[in-house]
């Protein structure tokens, strides 16, 4: 049993009551929703004759089923219009923040809370969407729900939960130019398996994190689900909180100077006991893709297909079934596979700093013949940023399409979809089967910047050959 | 709402197989453009039925109105949706028996009164084997003992105490139970002191 670690303070500050069974009631500090998977819980909430506890605790936006080139109203689609205006008329009712198409605030949910300063060190953040991991990235307690639990949080600001024992997974070292958070995250999936996380928190550390700025570990926190683990967080600390001042809706004045001391505070001691460890070389980690139909079938660029006979026993059915679906040959390079899609976005590579980290490699190229590219920003504030940058006009000079904010081809529930077969190289979080839209459509995971390298060439790349003339730095603060 | 205590689920199983089956899956996101839960039944593992041309366990005839699930490993990563398990509840099933689950997916069963047991390997791919050679075996699932029951034989299956318990009472529907703490609830909120001390502006 874990003690001393940001887990359990958090866990402790906010617990309401030990439930019969030893479950516990925890209190939530902030809660997420969006149009998928809200209208239910309030038409529960209004079966019961229930309304909101805490409705300034409670923060609305609209991402997944938003079109990302025609946002005006109605919505071309009616079942999308339909839930757009279910999402309104819920908000409206019940006195809740709406950041739709309006605001200048609009976007993806994991996106948004951090840039508006909602995300803060030592809350519990839950959300209907198993991306809410991301917030763990200031050092909170942040995890996805379902639809009777976002009613829960709507009625009682609180859950029915079970304590997760704590993994820590140091990543030392720094890792080598054209490698990045992603490929960190896909890594570690790799090495851990996708199901190893269940029944864990994940806290991120050693020098390659702490290195890490705020957008690079909302990647990594993003992928924890990815990898089993409901919750991923990273210790608060100096980056975090000059991330997070003079943001919207984080303190300020007198109240700021009280609030990062509470902060510093949370972070697991010293001595802290964890119920697991593990430890990472940056310096082992290379431009990482998936190959298969989840995201622990990932290899380096440079590397082959593996082979049944290169896998555990236990992986090697899925690994059969990758093959096919995928339509790779074991012992194949991944190098130089044709790519149809290329997808830019998402609540895991869609914030400013991976626009900058692909424009790098986009910027006086141009996407290969017949490419279908596009660039889908997580937020309208990531949009004006770029926007104000001008890397709007890198990508579109380069043949990348510039579109609206929104979850995008990372589930496909808007227009922006697979066909057929194709194969997208995408910087969204899931390959799974069908995830993107086509019922047979196939997806590569990998960096923003490898799929810059995969539109600009027409193939899975090695973006480091494309950097070497391209000076590889970051270009700005995030 | 008047807590229904789960105890017991009766009747024919389905054996689905393979390891880490996503939400995506059991229910493809295109279907999630609703918003009521009703209706989706008729699309669960819609496009896995599809591209299997009804050569698929949820079509063959004799796994029609099966109210056990029994799958392998992580089943029902991915995705958050509770759709998945609303659709697998739709089309009838009741009750899921797996190597492992997916965390989310779990708790959003447990949120429906839908239990899921965990089994060893060999113990749920025996069970597997017995749905697939005979579809018409009725089992008995007894929560309190964790055991599965058929023909005369029976395996034993795990349940961690805190879903066990609140399925046993009926208090899976966890809203009534939250709301009953509404003192402590007020004692919690008032020591948190970014609700208070810094909140923020507006």
């Amino acid at each position: 049993m874990s003690t001393g670690t940001l887990y359990d303070k958090v866990w402790a500050l906010h617990r309401v009551a030990e439930l019969p069974g030893g479950q516990t009631q925890l209190f939530i500090g902030l809660h997420l929703i969006h149009e998928v998977t809200s209208p239910q819980a309030f038409a529960m909430l209004g079966e019961r004759g229930l309304g909101v506890r805490h409705p300034e605790r409670t923060v609305a936006t609209v991402d997944h089923i938003v079109p990302t080139t025609d946002q005006g109203r109605p919505l071309a689609d009616p079942l999308a219009e339909a839930m757009l205006s279910a999402l309104e008329k819920n908000c409206a009712d019940h006195g809740l923040r709406l950041h739709g198409f309006d605001s200048g605030q609009q976007g993806i949910v994991h996106v948004i809370a951090p840039e508006l300063g909602l995300s803060q060190p030592g809350m519990t953040i839950a959300c209907g969407d198993s991306h809410t991991s991301t917030h763990g990235a200031f050092g909170a307690i942040a995890f996805g729900i379902g639809t009777s639990q976002v009613r829960d949080v709507l009625a009682s600001q609180s859950l029915a939960l079970d304590k997760l024992n704590v993994r820590r997974i140091s990543i030392h070292g720094s890792l080598a130019p054209g490698v990045f958070a992603k490929d960190v995250a896909l890594h570690i999936i790799r090495r851990l398996g996708v199901k190893s996380g269940v029944g864990h928190a994940y806290e991120f550390a050693g020098s390659c994190v702490a290195a890490m700025a705020m957008e690079e570990r909302m990647t990594l926190c993003n992928m924890a689900i990815e990898a089993g683990a409901r919750c991923g967080y990273v210790n608060p600390d100096q980056v975090c909180f000059n991330y997070l001042h003079n943001r919207p809706c984080a303190p300020r004045g007198a109240a700021w100077q009280r609030a990062v001391a509470w902060w510093r505070s949370l972070a697991s001691d010293g001595d802290a006991v964890y119920d697991d460890e593990v430890s990472m070389d940056a310096g082992e980690i290379a431009p990482t893709v998936t190959w298969g139909i989840t995201p622990g079938q990932a290899m380096a660029v440079d590397e082959v297909v593996p082979t049944p006979d290169q896998l555990p026993p236990g992986e090697r059915p899925l690994a059969q079934e990758a093959y096919r679906y995928m339509d790779l040959r074991p012992g194949q390079p991944i190098a130089g596979t044709p790519v149809d899609v290329c997808f830019i976005g998402s609540c895991t590579n869609g914030r400013i700093s991976d626009l900058r980290d692909a424009a790098l490699v986009a910027r006086g190229r141009h996407v290969a013949d017949g490419m279908k590219a596009f660039v889908v920003p997580g937020s309208q504030q990531v949009a004006q940023a770029a926007e104000a940058e001008g890397l709007d006009a890198v990508f579109t000079q380069a043949g990348f399409e510039w579109r609206r904010p929104g979850c995008s081809m990372c589930l496909a529930m808007n227009p922006d979809r697979l066909e057929g077969r194709q194969l997208s190289a995408s910087s969204s979080n899931r390959n799974f089967k069908g995830r993107q839209g086509s019922a047979s459509g196939r997806t590569l995971l990998m960096s923003p910047a490898m799929v810059a390298a995969a539109a600009i060439s027409g193939v899975v790349t090695d973006v480091r050959t494309m950097l070497s003339t391209a000076k590889h730095t970051r270009t700005g603060p995030d | 709402m008047t807590p229904v205590p789960i105890t017991t689920v009766e009747g024919r199983a389905i054996a689905l197989q393979g390891h880490d089956i996503d939400t995506d899956r059991i229910i493809p996101a295109r279907f999630l453009k609703i918003i009521s839960f009703s209706g989706l039944g008729n699309h669960v593992f819609a496009d896995d039925r599809a591209a299997a041309g009804g050569r698929h366990p949820f079509d063959y005839p004799e796994y029609q109105g099966a109210r056990i699930l029994v799958v392998n490993r992580n089943f029902g990563c991915g995705s958050s949706r509770e759709h998945a398990p609303q659709a697998l509840r739709r089309w009838g099933i009741a009750a899921v028996i797996g190597e492992s689950f997916a965390e989310i997916f779990a708790s959003n069963c447990l949120a429906l009164g839908m239990p899921c047991l965990r089994g060893e390997t060999r113990v749920v791919e025996g069970i597997q084997q017995l749905v697939q050679e005979q579809p018409d075996v009725h089992f008995r699932l007894t929560l309190a003992a964790s055991t599965l029951h058929g023909l005369d034989r029976h395996w034993p299956l795990m349940i961690e105490s805190g879903p066990q318990t609140m399925l046993l009472s009926g208090c899976w529907d966890a809203t009534s139970l939250l709301l009953s703490h509404e003192n402590e609830l007020r004692q919690t909120a008032l020591h948190l002191p970014y609700l208070h001390d810094f909140a923020p502006p507006g």
